[in-house]
């Protein structure tokens, strides 16, 4: 008996001494933490807090040494020079928004048709079929830019359209969708679309009227992606047009730099005019692009 | 993956004959061949013919004679190439490591619940969905001998002469680049990780915590080696990006310093009509050293996880 009540004891000692050290443990985890997330923070916001005091500087400041952190004032004539004076800007702007749009369009259509047959049937090379898709996420894309530029400049005549970056634009956005896509459509519980096809609609109604119904918010953020992979797009932009009928912003940003005095501002006012909705957009979703990115990977 | 998912689900309920009858027989085919057409005629077609160019002496013209591996002798040959693929190889190596090492230390650290974690998951996305080429010319902004903060603390700590800039230098070309990419790439990382962490089920460190092992031990004998394909599928896509990089190259190196795909673009659009195949040779350089990435990633993947 009494042996027995030392070691409890005992054990209830050691058990009170190792609590304080994790105690001791977890307040210094806490502050690691914090510190952390503090420079994570600053490191990831802060070329976009540069490139906003550049864009608001005025001709002097700009060039002040050592550069000033905070602007003594407000200057917006980097913006003018770029929205009304500049000749490419807008126009560009314009085209980036429609071949974004247009091709996200595009890739939706044939990507939820895809998605839904890898998602939710069984089909023999189901997963040839997926693995090809996502294996062109990761060709060089400045292989494919040749034989486009001699097809586009050659038999299929058009070089410096819009037609001429949907179609290799829709390489870079299809693998991203249909990965999101199936992801968020194989979560959805089979018996949802079971009833519906018990209730005599076929699989494309019940796609269209149950699928896609309950996995909007999931097809929104697919969305989404694929605008910002296109917005993004600057190699095909680059060797696929030539001027501002086509070109998009991505091209255009470097025309800033291209001359022989660089406009650090104007450079500046355009970056943060192209990052800026990208920026609203990735705060409004990350949650859901955090989800779909890490479901995708996990199951994909 | 994801028909090893299917498949289970298979066996729990019909047999696999009726369930491909009640999937609908050949409606999944159609449903996969318009994206399959799309990405076989728009993507491999093209990167497929890219090698047929490559053995030409000029496209561009219309009947061109074949030269066979010529474009790519001369490639090869050339300084200013051998150049581009040292800056690609060590530009791919470093920031990889990098964004592998701080993608992990995000990873862990957003693993868990605390205030504070919604705050830097989005801090991270911004970076990630910035255009490259945008991001670039952000740094631009901080690398460059005018304006330059990055350069006036470097100046300041002696790491650059005055006068001197980051972006001025073959060398600092290729930190510049591995800098920005790392900024920009390590929250992706950080995602891929991330998803392979919530995977690992909680059971395993409640079953060591009772054993007493050390936070360190745990990471050590637990979380590495589940982590294990995660990482390397994570790091077999990084490598396949890094090593086609244009963008960083493009804007920091222009034609001085070239990554193999931006020399590829150099010379086939800054060249003259000759120049033209001899970069699509190149390209597909690029294209095959990705290949010769992916079976050593693959070989890796195959070998079974050792006991550690």
């Amino acid at each position: 008996m009494a042996v027995q009540e030392q070691t409890l004891i005992t054990a209830k000692a050691q058990a009170r001494a190792r609590m304080a050290t994790a105690e001791r443990k977890a307040m210094w985890g806490n502050i690691g933490r914090y510190v952390a997330v503090v420079v994570i923070v600053f490191i990831a916001l802060a070329p976009l807090y540069w490139t906003f005091i550049t864009s608001v500087k005025n001709g002097i400041e700009i060039n002040v040494s050592p550069p000033t952190l905070f602007p003594k004032q407000l200057d917006f004539s980097n913006y003018t020079q770029v929205l009304v004076n500049s000749t490419f800007f807008l126009p560009d702007l314009r085209n980036s928004v429609i071949i974004s749009v247009v091709t996200t369009i595009l890739a939706l259509v044939f990507g939820v048709f895809c998605a839904y047959a890898i998602a939710r049937t069984n089909f023999l090379g189901k997963s040839a079929v997926l693995g090809t898709i996502l294996s062109v996420n990761m060709f060089p894309f400045i292989a494919m830019v040749g034989p486009l530029f001699v097809l586009f400049t050659g038999v299929i005549n058009i070089y410096n359209t819009y037609a001429a970056l949907i179609i290799p634009d829709l390489v870079l956005t299809l693998p991203l969708t249909i990965w999101f896509l199936t992801s968020f459509f194989r979560d959805l519980p089979p018996d949802l679309e079971e009833a519906a096809r018990v209730d005599g609609a076929s699989r494309l109604r019940a796609l269209w009227e149950v699928i896609i119904p309950l996995t909007a918010p999931g097809v929104f953020a697919a969305a989404i992606l694929s605008f910002i992979a296109v917005w993004n797009d600057f190699l095909f932009g680059l060797t696929l047009t030539t001027d501002e009928s086509a070109q998009p912003v991505t091209v255009g940003i470097t025309r800033f730099n291209a001359e022989h005095v660089v406009a650090y501002g104007q450079l500046a006012a355009a970056a943060i005019i192209v990052t800026i909705p990208l920026v609203i957009l990735v705060l409004i979703l990350q949650r859901r692009i955090v989800s779909g990115l890490t479901a995708g990977a996990v199951k994909g | 993956m994801a028909t090893k998912a299917a498949d289970t689900r298979a066996s729990e309920g019909p047999s696999l004959l009726e369930r491909i009858k009640l999937s609908g027989g050949f409606t999944p085919y159609f449903l996969v061949f318009p994206t399959l057409l799309v990405i076989l005629v728009i993507a491999v077609y093209p990167m497929l013919d890219s090698v047929r160019i490559s053995l030409l002496d000029n496209p561009l013209i219309n009947s061109p004679a074949f030269v066979g591996l010529h474009n790519y002798g001369s490639v090869l040959g050339d300084a200013e190439f051998q150049g581009a693929v040292r800056n690609t190889l060590v530009y791919s190596v470093i920031s990889v490591a990098f964004e592998t090492l701080f993608g992990l230390g995000i990873a862990l650290l957003i693993n868990k619940t605390f205030p504070g974690r919604g705050l830097v998951r989005a801090a991270i996305l911004v970076p990630w969905a910035f255009p490259t080429v945008v991001s670039a010319q952000m740094w631009l902004l901080m690398y460059n001998d005018q304006t330059g903060i990055v350069t006036y603390i470097l100046q300041g700590v002696h790491i650059l002469a005055p006068g001197t800039s980051l972006v001025g230098t073959a060398s600092g070309v290729v930190v510049a680049a591995i800098i920005t990419d790392v900024w920009k790439t390590t929250p992706f990382m950080a995602l891929l990780i991330l998803a392979g962490l919530q995977v690992i089920p909680g059971e395993l460190y409640e079953a060591a915590g009772v054993d007493g092992s050390t936070r360190w031990q745990q990471f050590r004998s637990i979380t590495l080696p589940m982590l294990k394909n995660p990482l390397l599928i994570a790091l077999l896509f990084r490598s396949l990006d890094a090593i086609r990089v244009f963008d960083l190259f493009y804007i920091f190196g222009a034609r001085e310093v070239p990554s193999m795909a931006s020399y590829s673009n150099f010379k086939m659009f800054a060249g003259t009509a000759q120049d033209f195949a001899p970069g699509v040779a190149a390209a597909v350089v690029v294209f095959l050293v990705g290949i010769v990435i992916s079976l050593i990633f693959v070989t890796l993947m195959r070998e079974p996880a050792r006991q550690s």
